[in-house]
């Protein structure tokens, strides 16, 4: 693919505009909350932090999607382990009973985030190791169906909730803030994604970034200067894996309820349509992806029942006219040339 | 005479009944350049394929600094100091030319697994990919980028890119093809340059740069070497002129 809004991790351009513009974005962002309260719109709150947790999960499908080439059909799989860790560690926590045979259960988000984490990548680590082996569309289907494999796993295990889910009856708590009221704990999703967005922006322009850039564009060049390309695919999808497992994770705080819904395919094709709406590629596209879809989602949803009908072909306008998603269009607007 | 650097014993390679390789033997001296030369379709880029380890071989046994290679991967083979340039070129096409370079001193210097620290500002990586751009001729168009690059320029980034890896044997599929007059000059000027230190199997159409710069010459018909030699001998060998040079070579 030859697409020059897909910019590399190298040497970032420094445009003036685009700093003062994501500057005021934060600023926007941050004072949320406050505008909520003025414009007496409270559902904005709830809203905004869905959007900033599904940028964290599209962000980083993005990482393996658009900086590496890896295009993953199957990230609702981490997403929904994610939220899991926290719905399972909260249920052992109120009823006390051990999990494997050790009193684990919690509510501390101090100790759920991580162990989310980490959970999702161990098991993005056996996936991803499998799936591999393969590419092209081959990788396309074996993720989704282990993402499905999962999904009827999770459908299956009564003793958590099977097909109803579990409900998080109390948000998981932090020590000194008060992460369930709405406002403090959209502040700390928010701190979080900024967080994520600074660790992924570093990562894209590292040495481990400037292999990813070029196993996207072509692995037999890779080889041919002697890199073996498997190790750092693998590594990306762990990740990736990992930043799916913290928006889960965060989105099982804010539902307050994990189902198998969050580990259906429809899920990860959702955070793919983000990612490519968005500008896959490109470090802010997927929180601008997931921002736009979520927002189309509710107002179209608000206009009519069959929102679906309208959302569709939308999505295929933008995608076809702006090459590149709303990044590639920001450039058309801009009278940006190639670059 | 030394030890060749390359050696290669009876390598065989069909597809499909259609033999690419038959029975092909050869060697490369240290510091010496040798052509290989040969009709379309006679085998040459398969065979540089089965020596970079692309492509497995049927049978046959290669052997580089007296090691056997068959059966090692591609970037294995690269890190013992083998390395190629592509016939069609197979750049990092939205990167600069400099950025295709620094890739390949980054993997020059062992592990990528350093998340942190930029790799754009990186002088360790930066400033030898300069060097190596001015090697192949490129140092003015450090900062340009592939896709819009001319195709004679991507030739020079493959080599310099090939150069980058730090090879002691480099393999080179028809630098020359498509080039202008006065670029194919310049590639012929850059190899001369390189002539002596790294040794190069140099696979070319163009006649006029491999008489300039071959040390011995050897001829691909169908798979098959049907003539090796200095390039005074091959010049004369009528068998050459009816299977080859005679036929049509402007």
């Amino acid at each position: 693919m030859d697409d020059p809004s897909k910019k590399s991790g190298f040497a970032p351009r420094k445009n003036v505009r685009s700093v003062l513009l994501v500057a005021l974005a934060l600023v926007l962002l941050a004072v949320l909350p406050q505008l909520a309260e003025l414009f007496d719109q409270p559902a904005m709150v709830s809203l905004a932090t869905r959007i900033v947790i599904l940028a964290i999960a599209a962000a980083s499908l993005n990482l393996a999607l658009g900086y590496c080439g890896l295009v993953s059909f199957g990230h609702a799989a981490w997403y929904g382990i994610g939220g899991y860790v926290v719905g399972i560690l909260y249920k052992h926590y109120v009823s006390g009973d051990p999990l494997f045979g050790l009193p684990l259960g919690t509510d501390q988000m101090l100790i759920t985030l991580p162990v989310a984490i980490l959970v999702s990548g161990l098991f993005a680590a056996v996936f991803g190791a499998l799936s591999l082996r393969t590419s092209g569309v081959q990788f396309i289907m074996i993720t989704l169906a282990f993402a499905q494999m999962i999904f009827f796993f999770f459908v299956a295990l009564k003793a958590y909730g099977g097909d109803d889910g579990l409900i998080v009856r109390r948000r998981n708590i932090l020590p000194l803030i008060d992460a369930r009221d709405g406002a403090t704990f959209y502040w700390v999703c928010l701190f979080i994604a900024i967080a994520w967005f600074a660790l992924l922006r570093r990562i894209v322009g590292s040495r481990f970034g400037a292999v990813l850039a070029g196993v996207r564009q072509s692995e037999r060049r890779m080889a041919a200067i002697g890199v073996s390309t498997y190790r750092y695919k693998l590594a990306v999808f762990v990740i990736s894996g990992m930043g799916a497992g913290l928006a889960g994770a965060l989105m099982a705080n804010h539902a307050r309820f994990v189902s198998p819904d969050m580990l259906h395919w429809t899920q990860s094709g959702e955070f793919m349509i983000m990612v490519i709406l968005g500008g896959a590629g490109t470090l802010l596209g997927p929180a601008a992806g997931a921002a736009v879809l979520i927002l189309l989602e509710t107002q179209l949803a608000a206009f009519t029942e069959h929102w679906q009908v309208i959302l569709g072909p939308l999505l295929v306008l933008m995608i076809l006219f702006t090459r590149g998603g709303l990044s590639g269009l920001l450039k058309l607007l801009r009278g940006g040339s190639n670059g | 005479m030394g030890e060749p650097l390359l050696r290669v014993q009876r390598l065989f390679k069909s597809f499909g009944g259609v033999s690419a390789t038959d029975d092909l033997s050869l060697d490369v001296l240290p510091g010496e350049i040798h052509a290989l030369i040969g009709p379309n379709g006679a085998g040459k880029t398969t065979f540089i394929g089965q020596l970079m380890g692309e492509i497995e071989p049927d049978s046959g046994a290669m052997f580089f600094d007296g090691a056997g290679i068959g059966g090692l991967s591609t970037p294995k083979r690269v890190r013992r100091g083998i390395a190629r340039t592509f016939q069609i070129t197979q750049l990092l096409s939205d990167q600069t030319a400099l950025d295709n370079v620094a890739l390949a001193v980054q993997a020059g210097q062992g592990h990528s697994f350093r998340f942190l620290k930029s790799a754009a500002n990186d002088f360790s990586l930066r400033s030898p990919a300069r060097e190596y751009l001015d090697v192949a001729g490129l140092g003015g168009r450090a900062d340009v980028r592939v896709s819009q690059l001319s195709h004679g320029e991507r030739k020079q980034l493959e080599l310099a890119v090939a150069l980058a890896t730090k090879p002691r044997l480099l393999l080179l599929d028809e630098p020359m093809a498509g080039l202008g007059a006065s670029e194919s000059r310049a590639m012929v000027a850059a190899l001369k340059r390189m002539k002596g230190g790294i040794s190069i199997l140099l696979v070319e159409h163009d006649m006029d740069a491999v008489f300039a710069l071959a040390d011995r010459i050897s001829v691909l018909v169908y798979g098959r070497i049907i003539a090796s030699g200095a390039p005074a001998d091959i010049q004369a060998d009528a068998q050459v002129r009816a299977a080859y040079l005679g036929e049509g070579e402007s």
